[in-house]
């Protein structure tokens, strides 16, 4: 998004949140699914809750639409307090993981669905739903049933219908996931495109970390009911604040060991007896003589035939693997220590001849400030 | 689904299954245990709420189990009760053997025939089944269809008594239940891989062990629940023995019927249908069991 | 395409016959001029005329038909009702009852159904007639309809009637506006069934009707208990012709139903 730079009410402390939990939990009998979450989500912002399976991200969406009960805590949206408003009563509209269409109704009885039950005049209704077919490009679909649609149109039906009352927010629940690659990937776009046209406050669920990536102003990462970690796509890649958000999003080689050194931004780990330290930007839970973990992507790690005595961090190991994907080339290489590192290398010239191959010996090596050293 | 008229949405079937089918069940019950009598209503006692507390307690001691002593001690209701699950244990037999050819035929059928074979089966079942048993007095008497045929190419030179007997009865139970045995297992088989068979035959299995080897038992649900839902009804069938059957012809609910309707015996009728649903109690646990672990 | 093996042919051939043979003998012979019903003695619609000149099996096919629409209709209401108490209804106080109540009717004989609600009408002093049968038919059809629409149920989307109360729905509204038409086909198959359960009793109608009412099949076996006549073979005549129609034509539109949803899908996709 073009505007993200100058987007960040987050980092505003004048700015009032759209929604806000407050140490909201949810049980069900024993099981804890969410434990005394607190969050704020702004107007306008495309937040997406991203986690595996089971994390609880469906649960708190469910628990914003009205549709599960707050066992502890208090959920405010637009500073009213939620509590006991039951879904049809909230400013509030979701798009299914199933999409929910009305098999029954045609698209245009599906679009003025929830209209019909608002306050508005019945002669605008037409316009509305007109306005809202032309949003997502279906007029032409205006009178087919849903069985009669591709699932792309299908998924932006759902859309429409969702958006048609002009909700303050939107929930969306993996919207994308019955999509094949291609077309969601470019329905990613549109959604983005959507968003900012209507200027809606949308969040959400997700398992697939691209997606989040690509349509999020902010990302909650969620694991077991908590949240570990809010923040934009680019400092949740770059700077995660723990080994479990590096591991959740891309990519990322870990190396474990003891934090030896912490001076200000800069750190260095003790990885093993007689290895020269590796020195790293220091990240988050990083205490001195504590244990700790250095994390670095693998295309921030350099593969190279010679000892490239300039760097600081190099390491010394055998290529493994390599898987090549085209755009990208993967060496696995084993460490001496035994530790399975890899790099990855662009593909920029065609048939490029490396000259590295199985069971090459290779140096390994990256600059201070390209890993960071973790609490662990 | 929270729906404000909840109360009303359980409570009003909840109710009318109570007074409809509890009460009216615990009625008999109550029957059974009383003796009978020249009275309206002709048995004893009956329970008067005016006498208060001595009416309740001087009604619950005239209760007994008289009438299922008299059960035991006539052998006319016992050998009904072995008669009937002979009866119904033989046709379902018969009906397995009529129906599981009819269903593989059906389910080997090519895919755009079997709708069409599916509704032939299911159709005789929506036409009544009073007139399906009937169908058959016309075929089986000495001077019917059957041994019109039979005689007409030469296979037989006197008539066969097939009607009035429990030979007729057999055939009218596999008649009218056969659509109930031959759907479960043609549900089984349709479902079945085509490639289990194929992969049975590259193993080294000729058709016929690939058969027994694997069509047969994954039909095993089906041809089970087929069992079950043929036996269970045969059990307390009233309307084949009266009409097809003999007056050797033993079923239970054909004693039922006489008992109440002939011999106006209410509290004997009563126990009759008591222990009935005794003897039910086993295949209908058996077949919720099948059910439950094929699902 | 597979060809059948001659064994598959043996068997639907078999099959088949022995369920249809029956009943077609039942339909020519009831075009026969003959009384006597095992000798054909000519092409006749004569039975016919006399069915319809039968006062005794006209009032009989009324009362039927009264009991049938009224106790299926009953019986819609009351299974529907039922049904979404089960899978919807969460739970509630002696919910295991409530289920054992809806599906014992199912298992249960007939005979012993009938005799405790014949019971139950003589000890609450109910003077039985159609009202009686009503009820009869009305209680255990409610308990068909109640697994036909519960079936469909059970594989109903929930997301859609959230998505109905997302958009502003009621529960209630939700459920009339989403739920019940989406669940209508199966609603009217039960109504179908407890209609043709209700038309082919013979045994509840039989303990519950009393002198006062008498239903066509109380009419029929009582006339059939003599042996075979000609006026019931074409009385079963007309009531094969009936079912079959209905029964064809609904699943010709179905299947059309069904084959145009196909081809709209496949075009869609």
């Amino acid at each position: 998004m073009s505007h993200t730079e100058v987007f960040a009410p987050w980092d505003d402390p004048e700015a009032t949140p759209l929604i806000s939990c407050q140490d909201v939990t949810k049980r069900y009998g024993e099981f804890t699914a969410i434990e005394r979450l607190t969050l704020d989500i702004f107007p306008r912002e495309f937040f997406a809750l991203l986690g595996p399976s089971g994390c609880g991200k469906t649960t708190l969406m469910r628990m914003l639409g009205g549709f599960e009960d707050v066992s502890g805590g208090r959920i405010t949206i637009d500073g009213q307090d939620m509590a006991g408003i039951p879904p049809n009563k909230r400013a509030v509209n979701m798009m299914f993981q199933s999409y929910a269409l009305f098999p029954h109704l045609t698209v245009w009885d599906n679009l003025a669905f929830g209209l019909k039950r608002s306050d508005m005049a019945k002669d605008q209704i037409g316009d509305r739903v007109e306005a809202m077919l032309k949003l997502v490009q279906l007029q032409k679909f205006a009178k087919r049933k849903p069985h009669q649609l591709s699932g792309g149109q299908k998924q932006r039906v759902a859309l429409a219908r969702a958006l048609a009352k002009g909700p303050k927010l939107l929930l969306l629940d993996e919207p994308l996931g019955a999509l094949d690659k291609k077309l969601r990937q470019q329905t990613q776009f549109e959604l983005m495109d959507i968003q900012e046209k209507t200027g809606t406050t949308f969040v959400i669920v997700t398992h697939d970390q691209e997606e989040a990536m690509t349509v999020a102003s902010r990302i909650a990462v969620m694991d077991e009911g908590r949240i570990v970690q809010v923040d934009t796509p680019g400092r949740i890649y770059e700077a995660p604040n723990s080994v479990y958000v590096a591991d959740f999003i891309g990519d990322v080689n870990v190396i474990r060991g003891r934090v030896s050194a912490l001076n200000g931004e800069s750190a260095e780990l003790n990885w093993g007896e007689g290895k020269r330290p590796i020195r790293a930007t220091a990240g988050a839970g990083a205490v001195h003589d504590a244990s700790g973990a250095f994390v670095i992507r693998p295309e921030k790690v350099t593969i190279a035939t010679e000892e490239p005595t300039d760097r600081h961090n190099r390491v010394k190991g055998v290529v493994e693997d390599i898987a090549y994907l085209g755009n990208l080339s993967t060496f696995h290489v084993r460490l001496e220590s035994g530790d399975l590192i890899s790099a990855q290398l662009a593909n920029s010239r065609r048939f490029a001849n490396r000259g590295i191959t199985w069971e090459d010996p290779v140096w390994l090596s990256w600059s201070d400030t390209a890993g960071l050293v973790l609490g662990d | 689904m929270r729906l404000s008229s909840r109360p009303v949405l359980i409570g009003l079937p909840y109710l009318w299954l109570l007074l409809l089918f509890l009460v009216p069940f615990g009625i008999v019950l109550k029957i059974s245990l009383s003796d009978v009598a020249i009275a309206i209503p002709p048995y004893v006692p009956v329970l008067d709420p005016s006498e208060g507390w001595a009416g309740i307690t001087g009604f619950l001691s005239q209760l007994d189990f008289e009438n299922y002593v008299w059960l035991t001690q006539d052998d006319l209701y016992w050998k009904a009760y072995l008669s009937s699950v002979r009866i119904a244990a033989i046709s379902t037999a018969l009906t397995l053997l009529v129906g599981f050819p009819l269903a593989y035929a059906m389910a080997r059928a090519p895919e755009q025939w079997r709708p069409s074979l599916l509704m032939l089966v299911i159709l005789p079942f929506w036409t009544s089944f009073l007139i399906r048993v009937y169908a058959w007095i016309g075929i089986l008497s000495n001077e019917g269809f059957l041994n019109q045929a039979l005689m007409g190419i030469g296979l037989i030179d006197a008539p066969l008594t097939i009607l009035n007997t429990n030979a007729a009865v057999y055939i009218g139970i596999v008649y009218t239940y056969l659509p109930f045995m031959v759907l479960p297992i043609y549900a089984t088989l349709e479902k079945m891989d085509g490639s289990l068979l194929e992969a049975a035959e590259d193993l080294g299995c000729t058709r016929l062990q690939a058969f027994w080897a694997v069509t047969v038992p994954l039909s095993r649900p089906g041809v089970i629940a087929g069992c079950f839902l043929v036996f269970i009804p045969a059990l307390g069938e009233f309307v084949i023995p009266s009409l097809l059957g003999g007056s050797d012809t033993l079923m239970i609910g054909k004693v039922l019927w006489e008992e109440f309707f002939s011999n106006r015996d209410w509290p004997v009728a009563s126990a009759v249908a008591i222990v009935l649903l005794l003897i039910l109690v086993v295949p209908i646990v058996l077949f919720q069991r099948n059910q439950e672990r094929s699902a | 395409m597979r060809r059948l093996s001659a064994f598959n042919v043996v068997s639907l051939t078999f099959g088949f016959a022995f369920l249809y043979i029956p009943m077609l003998i039942l339909v020519v012979y009831s075009f026969n001029a003959s009384r006597l019903v095992t000798v054909w003695g000519g092409f006749s619609t004569r039975w016919y005329g006399e069915l319809v000149r039968n006062e005794a099996f006209l009032e009989a096919a009324w009362v039927t038909l009264k009991v049938g629409l009224i106790s299926s209709t009953i019986a819609t209401v009351l299974g529907t009702m039922a049904a979404i108490a089960m899978v919807r209804g969460g739970r509630f106080m002696g919910r295991t009852l409530f289920s054992g109540m809806i599906y014992a009717p199912l298992v249960m004989p007939e005979v012993i159904t009938g005799l405790s609600l014949l019971l139950l009408f003589i000890s609450i002093g109910l003077e039985r007639g159609v009202m009686t049968i009503v009820l009869a038919h009305a209680t255990f059809s409610m308990c068909y309809v109640s697994v036909v629409v519960s079936s469909r149920l059970a594989s109903f989307d929930v997301s859609l009637e959230e998505a109905a109360r997302d958009l502003g729905c009621t529960g209630w509204d939700a459920f009339r506006s989403v739920t019940l038409p989406i669940i209508a086909p199966a609603v009217v198959s039960g109504w179908l069934l407890a209609f043709t359960l209700s038309l082919d009793d013979l045994v509840i109608a039989s303990f519950t009707a009393g002198p006062a009412a008498t239903t066509l099949p109380i009419r029929i076996f009582s006339s059939v208990r003599l042996g075979v006549s000609p006026e019931i073979n074409a009385l079963s005549t007309i009531i094969i012709a009936l079912v079959a129609t209905g029964v064809i034509a609904a699943s010709l539109t179905t299947k059309r139903a069904i084959l145009r949803r196909q081809a709209e899908e496949r075009a869609a996709a």
